[in-house]
């Protein structure tokens, strides 16, 4: 990263060689050597000024979800942008105050889907630090192995969407193939693929299974191909580079601003990532380095979510090198469930267990706010107990929600077509946005 | 603009900062080091600041409503806070309704790397209104507009203070008081009822965009509903 500097290899009729469209005269009228343009007919005077109202989604393939984007255009230079969110709001964090903390587990799922075994770690390391619970070296390292191929998964459609939006089908399917892989891998240890429900306060849902690792390995051996595979089809491509460069720019003292937080803010030249500057899992231990772009436009911003493959990539290389032996929960029968034998045939081990499935673990009174690295940027859980079993207050800190705050600043003075292509390039998930 | 504009100079947080960061073990769950933010602002705003708390290695500030906007803007714009990253605004309301509202600000560091929070404490019965800080972040529009849709909590000096999840018009209140019941208040029959009346077209953007003059434009029947409506948006 750093340099700016893009080949385009593929020329194609109307490109120019910086990518962008070049203006192919059209001649009318009876000139038979065509040199003379014909001036184009005076504009009416009533039509000048007159601004168009254009209405995307809430229904349309391309909002990802249910978004809807008023737009207000001169001609097709957009003006104005006036987004409207809330079309899928159903209160997860009302319903979070009526239920347990391993209850809430299922709902972090279903807010950011893309993400949900990322959010399932996020939620476990805000209720830990809320009980004041230190995880074991094992659980540590299995939930960056989650939240990293969760990442890859989450970039992969982020990859293949923007490329069906901006037209290209291609990366799309080679993406989803090997999100595939990466579902199927999660399938296999926590039995679900896309609601994995993967953690609990205080360890995880299960271990991985035997000859699992060997599987991720087969994934980190395979996987850097496809991503080579994809850069070749698009980095250095004409159409994409003339339909990503320049838009959407965002300056790093705006971007930080508006709050933008993720591959934006990294795009736009702020290296800022949570997971090297408010370190948690252990992630200051890990050798990786944080992608940084230097023109904050969409294609670096695509060209940071690659990177960020790649460097998800060395990081599950060394989490599986460094995963240790031992229980993935720790030894405390106030939060965790006793084993199921022992569950059945031990008065003491029978009273935990129905204590902590009637009552629910209870964490001391007060609050605490925990941010990870999401796929989207910040992700936060904000929880305030009243030490009772159910939080008085979930807040979920939607890093989308605040990204695409930003989308009147940068969409204004593009194209319509551009809209799309931005819009694509924030990565919304409506899941996460609304709640 | 163009494919050959100027690069960006790459910020690196924390370049004011000697400390490595590190993931925080055994935090204990109250009591700890302070902030270096709180006693700063102790100094530069005396009297203001009601209580310090120290929970999980985090930092509350509980202030006072009247001083947040220049707290804010201060430990923004002062060099050795630099506070410049808002990361998040809700509110907080407790299941003891005799507590008092609590209105949250999360701020970031990105140069010296650090974290705190502000509270401003409503009491049951106050009218809840806090000052904006969308003058000072533009993170905080929609922010406040979500916190503003849930709680009831007016910002003053924000541009748009409109519900932004839920509908303009939306008549059961605020659904994160602790008085809104977890199924709604109406019944199902009359939320549906209500959902319809809703009339969304309404709000088609006409005020928003001031374009009104495409009015005459629409087909009759769209007309009709928009002009049935209440106007909204404003």
């Amino acid at each position: 990263m750093g340099k700016r500097t893009v080949e385009v290899e593929l020329s194609t009729t109307g490109m120019g060689l910086d990518g962008k469209p070049q203006r192919v005269p059209l001649f009318v009228g009876g000139d038979p050597a065509g040199l003379a343009v014909a001036a184009p007919p005076a504009m009416e005077p009533e039509l000048e000024g007159e601004h168009m109202l254009i209405n995307i989604g809430p229904q349309h393939p391309a909002t990802h979800g249910v978004l809807r984007l008023v737009l207000e255009m001169d001609g097709e230079t957009i003006v104005r942008c006036i987004p409207h969110v809330g079309y899928l709001h159903c209160g997860f964090e009302k319903i979070g105050e009526y239920r347990q903390y391993n209850q809430i587990i299922p709902w972090t799922d279903r807010e950011d889907y893309l993400n949900s075994i990322g959010n399932n770690v996020a939620f476990a390391l805000g209720a830990e630090r809320l009980f004041g619970i230190d995880i074991t070296p094992r659980c540590t390292v299995l939930r960056v192995i989650a939240a990293e191929l969760s990442r890859i998964a989450s970039h992969l459609v982020w990859m293949g969407t923007t490329c069906i939006d901006i037209g290209a089908f291609t990366p799309f399917l080679w993406g989803f193939q090997e999100r595939e892989n990466v579902y199927n891998l999660l399938e296999g240890w926590v039995g679900a693929r896309l609601t994995t429900s993967a953690t609990r306060v205080g360890g995880m849902a299960a271990d991985i299974p035997d000859n699992w690792l060997e599987g991720l390995q087969g994934f980190i051996r395979t996987f850097p191909k496809t991503i080579d595979e994809c850069e070749r089809m698009l980095t250095k491509n004409a159409i994409w580079v003339g339909r990503t460069v320049g838009l959407g720019v965002m300056a790093p003292d705006e971007a930080i601003n508006h709050g933008l937080s993720g591959p934006l803010l990294r795009a736009s030249g702020v290296a800022y990532d949570v997971r090297k500057d408010f370190p948690y899992l252990d992630y200051e231990t890990y050798d990786f380095d944080v992608p940084v772009g230097t023109a904050g436009d969409v294609y670096d911003r695509f060209l940071v979510r690659v990177e960020e493959m790649r460097q998800s990539v060395r990081i599950l290389d060394q989490a599986v090198k460094r995963l240790p032996d031992g229980p993935i929960n720790i030894d405390d029968p106030r939060v965790i469930l006793p084993p199921k034998h022992k569950a059945t045939n031990e008065m003491e081990s029978m009273i935990h267990h129905f204590k902590n499935v009637m009552e629910g673990p209870r964490p001391p009174i007060g609050e605490c706010y925990v941010a990870v690295e999401s796929p989207k940027g910040e992700k936060g859980y904000y929880m305030v107990s009243d030490g009772t079993s159910k939080p008085s207050r979930w807040r979920i800190r939607p890093p989308s929600f605040v990204n695409l705050s930003a989308i009147p600043k940068m969409v204004e003075g593009h194209l319509l077509s551009d809209v799309i292509a931005i819009n694509a390039s924030i990565d919304i998930v409506m899941g996460e946005i609304d709640r | 603009m163009s494919a050959v504009s100027q690069p960006f100079a790459i910020v690196y947080p924390g370049w004011d900062s000697d400390a490595t960061p590190a993931t925080p073990r055994n935090v204990p769950v109250s009591g700890g080091e302070q902030s270096p933010a709180a006693t700063a602002v102790q100094a530069q705003f005396p009297g203001a600041v009601v209580r310090t708390v120290v929970s999980r290695g985090e930092t509350s500030l509980i202030v006072d409503a009247t001083e947040i906007h220049a707290m804010i803007a201060w430990l923004k714009d002062d060099p050795t806070q630099s506070y410049e990253y808002l990361s998040d605004i809700t509110a907080v309301e407790h299941r003891d309704l005799a507590l008092a509202i609590e209105v949250v600000w999360h701020l970031r560091s990105l140069r010296f790397r650090r974290f705190i929070r502000l509270k401003v404490l409503i009491p049951k019965g106050e009218t809840l209104s806090v000052p904006s800080v969308w003058d000072l972040y533009k993170a905080a529009d929609w922010l406040e507009r979500e916190c503003y849709d849930m709680f009831g909590i007016t910002f003053t000096g924000h541009p748009d203070l409109r519900r932004i999840l839920l509908w303009e018009n939306y008549k059961e209140g605020f659904p994160l008081r602790k008085d809104f019941p977890l199924r709604g208040r109406f019944s199902r029959s009359e939320q549906l009822k209500n959902a319809l009346a809703a009339n969304p077209e309404a709000r088609y953007s006409m005020e928003e965009l001031s374009i009104a003059d495409a009015f005459e434009e629409l087909p009759l029947d769209m007309r009709r509903r928009i002009a049935s409506g209440p106007k909204t948006g404003e």
